[in-house]
């Protein structure tokens, strides 16, 4: 599993910038370097750059300013064809006038290679995804979990050395999606072939990559392992946008080193992690992870702040209990506890005090 | 279930046939579908499969000389042109009593020119000879005259050769009177006067609305009279009306001055004598006809057999193949004018694409006439182009080129105005390849060429296809332009159907060259679903 330490700037972009009107910029400043094998999504909601992002490696978008490297050549100049990359759309693209064999083809008929190598490859290459026996069949007689293993294969198939999805599973039901995730991961890893894979999913994200860029207002808000990311969001935007996310605000009243202390708006004082925050006065968004609450007294910490709440909603999910309180003013405040046999069904209405870890609770940009 | 388990047809909850009650429950809609198409179905059947259907009939249909000749046609059934003799005397005198009455009813010149366009002259030939019949018949009747006034009284004859009750009903009745009837036995025993004489009654009746009691008949009835009596009618027992005269009739006619109608016609005109003009009637006395269509391939039906026109006279499959080949022309170079601008339509973005879309749409603002009349300010040898060229020295003044009143002009302006019905389809099929094929392809290692043709170019060919049938359809169908730019080698096969429609006014020869046209279109559609598949052509 290749990671941060072992990079070597495979694919980098060096401040890259992108315009499309000359007015507003949809990527800002964009830096970033990408390790040899490693599988990095970007993630974000739409409109925040990261299409565009893939587009410009791609080639079919030209970056406004700055550069694009692949193996350590600019690519700026170089059209789509003579990069190399693999891609996977959106919707799969497969050409409906070609059959599944001819689709895998095309890419290595243009680059010229011997008929009996190509048809070893195109077998390799469905094999590779389990789809052996579709080889005569068009793309409009398969299923949309066929196509997408298709398209893969069709990607894959001339070995490039980097492989860009474009929200490739988006069109999937739930299940298919889930069970592709897999596939493509392992297929991946097991290639040793560098990804760049573009979704709006977080969960999608979190569960296949190596390394998160988490985009919004055409920037790179935060670029870490999932763990990393979830359990240590830098600002509130990324705290909200992965996972679900507590948020109660308030004005920071002192700062401790690794602690500080805040006010929130209700009048009660809790203590937190500063992380973006720099110094008393100044407003805060506290963020708080559903699953880090407590409201067992006797597994509450020594000296935590409590708080006191009323259960609003109690829902029964099967692996975890989900309730909704109101703590601090705010209604939307959920809580997450394991089904576990020991464990207290929360009544509707009921009166209860929380607690948490001040290090599960960050204190973050207003 | 227990439906499963069952044998014999699924039966619904109350017991009846599943299928029979999904027929009930379906049978509702159907209903309204059908009634909310019928004005258009209507109209369609009143407006074009009608007149389609009467087109094809009047192809074939050929009556006219059945219709108007019915007895020589049957006397004709004799005579053989092989034999190369003038047919017979009863043939001629068959041909008198059919032209007399045709002559009376002034259908002798509709058929004359109808057979004209098989032989010229028997339109001429027909016409003499029906300002002639008259006096050939009269030749009886002032013998009948003579011998007694009372054969030229309308009374006498009507009381003579009309069923008693009929003529006590009709005398002194108003307009035509009571429909008339036959005597019966004079049915009998003047067999040939009795027809002309009821032929006449009708005549009078129906066209000139007046009452034969007491109208004079026909010069015919006295021709024909003089024929039964000198057949040795049975008259001696009659004892009826008129007995008395009849006798004296039959008694007197040897006597008469009566040349035979073979002469008499002869005399008229020599041509009456010619087996040529015989044999055409034969060849075309039938009620349905291969003539017209053989016209329409340049063969002619004569009476020794089909023949091949002389090449001078010959036009109509030049024409045909004419048509054919300017109009793949035309559909060709609409392709290749319209699939770059379609691309564009499809593929700019929204602001430019509607005014390109304007563009396109212009000429259907404009009139027809309007446009093809610019090609030729445009194109004519003291023309705009020309001018240009001899200003830029490119042409000397004399070399001005020929753009108009030729097959050039009519590429030319039937491209510029088909144009938009290649474009329309293309532009539909290509909105909807997405983009992502073309950035699949290019992302693959193709070429922008090797993707234009091996990706976009074969998923726009439905365009190409609902285009291509589109525009060859129309254009070879197309009249206008070419009768405007086409000068005499740029027509179409249209132009040539246009003039017999309306100025040769030989509608079955047009029928039959419109015939062709469909088939040929039929043929062509035939083969393009062979070739390319009907399923490939999308409208959008």
């Amino acid at each position: 599993m290749a990671n941060s330490d072992t990079n070597d700037g495979f694919v980098v972009f060096d401040r890259v910038q992108k315009s499309y009107d000359g007015e507003n910029l949809v990527v800002k400043d964009l830096n970033l370097s990408i390790g040899r094998g490693e599988f990095l999504t970007m993630l974000g909601p739409s409109g925040s750059g990261k299409t565009t992002c893939l587009m410009m490696l791609a080639g079919f978008e030209t970056a406004t300013h700055g550069d694009i490297l692949l193996g350590g050549q600019p690519i700026n100049n170089i059209p789509p064809h003579k990069r190399g990359i693999g891609m996977v759309f959106q919707n799969y693209a497969l050409f409906p006038h070609m059959t599944v064999g001819e689709n895998l083809s095309f890419p290595l008929e243009v680059r010229k290679i011997a008929k009996s190598d190509r048809e070893a490859k195109v077998k390799r290459a469905l094999d590779m995804v389990q789809m052996g026996s579709f080889i005569n069949r068009r793309p409009a007689q398969l299923s949309g979990g066929q196509q997408q293993r298709i398209a893969l294969a069709r990607a894959l198939v001339f070995e490039p050395e980097l492989v860009l999805m474009d929200e490739p599973l988006g069109a999937l039901d739930k299940q298919l999606r889930e069970h592709m995730q897999f596939e493509i991961t392992r297929l991946a890893h097991d290639l040793g072939i560098t990804t760049v894979y573009v979704t709006h999913d977080q969960t999608e994200a979190l569960t296949m990559s190596d390394r998160v860029a988490v985009f919004d207002d055409g920037r790179i808000q935060q670029l870490d392992p999932p763990d990393v990311l979830y359990e240590e969001p830098k600002n509130s935007f990324v705290a909200q946008f992965i996972g679900e996310n507590n948020t109660l605000e308030g004005v920071v009243k002192e700062m401790r080193g690794d602690v500080c202390t805040v006010e929130l708006d209700g009048g009660e004082i809790i203590d937190a992690k500063p992380v973006n925050v720099a110094e008393a006065g100044q407003r805060t968004k506290v963020s708080i992870r559903p699953e880090r609450v407590e409201y067992n007294k006797e597994r509450l910490q020594e000296g935590a702040h409590t708080l006191k709440a009323e259960v609003l909603e109690f829902i029964y999910m099967g692996d975890i209990f989900r309730t909704r309180l109101r703590v601090a003013g705010n209604e939307e405040f959920v809580i997450k506890t394991r089904n576990a046999p020991d464990q207290v069904k929360l009544q509707r209405g009921q009166q209860i005090e929380i607690g948490w870890l001040p290090g599960d609770c960050r204190a973050l940009d207003a | 279930m227990s439906d499963a388990t069952q044998n014999g047809p699924m039966l619904a909850a109350d017991g009846r046939p599943l299928k029979a009650s999904l027929r009930r429950a379906l049978r509702r809609q159907k209903m309204r579908a059908l009634m909310l198409i019928a004005p258009l179905l209507i109209f369609i059947l009143i407006t074009f499969i009608a007149p389609i259907a009467d087109m094809l009939f009047r192809s074939v249909e050929n009556n006219i000389v059945s219709d108007t000749l019915p007895r020589t046609v049957e006397a004709l059934d004799d005579w053989e042109y092989a034999s190369g003799e003038t047919p017979g005397e009863p043939v001629f005198d068959a041909m008198f009593v059919d032209l007399f009455i045709a002559a009376e009813r002034k259908e002798h010149t509709r058929l004359g020119s109808r057979l004209n366009y098989q032989e010229t002259g028997i339109s001429s030939l027909f016409r003499q000879t029906g300002r002639d019949v008259e006096d050939m018949a009269e030749v009886y009747e002032d013998q009948f005259d003579a011998l007694n006034e009372i054969w030229r009284d309308g009374a006498f004859w009507a009381e003579l050769m009309g069923d008693p009750d009929w003529f006590a009903e009709a005398q002194g009745a108003e307009d035509a009177g009571p429909r008339f009837r036959i005597n019966d036995e004079m049915e009998d025993r003047l067999p040939r006067t009795a027809e002309a004489y009821r032929v006449f009654a009708r005549f009078t009746q129906n066209e000139d609305e007046d009452n034969p009691a007491s109208e004079r008949p026909w010069p015919l009835v006295h021709a024909m009279l003089y024929a039964d009596l000198t057949d040795g009618a049975a008259i001696d027992a009659y004892t009826g009306f008129g007995a008395e005269e009849l006798t004296a009739a039959k008694e007197a006619v040897p006597g008469f001055e009566a040349p035979t109608y073979r002469e008499a016609f002869l005399e008229v005109d020599e041509d009456w004598a010619s087996v040529e003009m015989w044999g055409t009637i034969k060849a075309y006395s039938g009620e349905f006809t291969s003539g017209y269509f053989l016209n329409a391939v340049d063969r002619e039906l004569t009476p020794h057999g089909i023949e091949t026109l002389p090449s001078d006279q010959s036009v109509y499959l030049k024409l045909f193949w004419r048509t054919i080949w300017m109009s793949l022309t035309i559909t060709f170079m609409t392709i290749l004018l319209g699939y770059p601008v379609a691309y564009l339509l499809a593929n700019l973005p929204m602001r430019k694409s509607s005014l390109l879309m304007i563009l396109v749409l212009l000429p259907f603002w404009t009139s027809l006439l309007v446009r093809t009349s610019a090609w030729k300010v445009l194109l004519q040898q003291q023309g705009v182009i020309n001018d240009i060229l001899v200003w830029a020295g490119i042409l000397s003044d004399s070399g001005r080129l020929v753009m108009i009143n030729n097959q050039l002009g009519t590429i030319i302006a039937m491209t510029h105005i088909l144009l938009p019905f290649m474009i329309l389809p293309l532009y539909s099929v290509m909105a909807t390849i997405p983009p992502s094929f073309v950035r699949a392809s290019k992302s693959l290692g193709a070429t922008n060429w090797t993707t234009f043709w091996r990706v976009y170019f074969p998923q726009s060919v439905p365009g190409i296809g609902a285009g291509s049938i589109l525009v060859f359809i129309l254009a070879i169908g197309y009249y206008i332009t070419p009768a405007l730019v086409g000068g005499t080698d740029g027509i179409f096969i249209s132009n040539r159907i246009a003039y017999h429609i309306s100025s040769s006014l030989n509608w079955g020869l047009a029928a039959a060259l419109g015939s062709i046209l469909l088939a040929a279109v039929l043929v062509l559609y035939w083969a393009y679903d062979r070739i390319v598949g009907i399923d490939n052509v999308k409208l959008g």
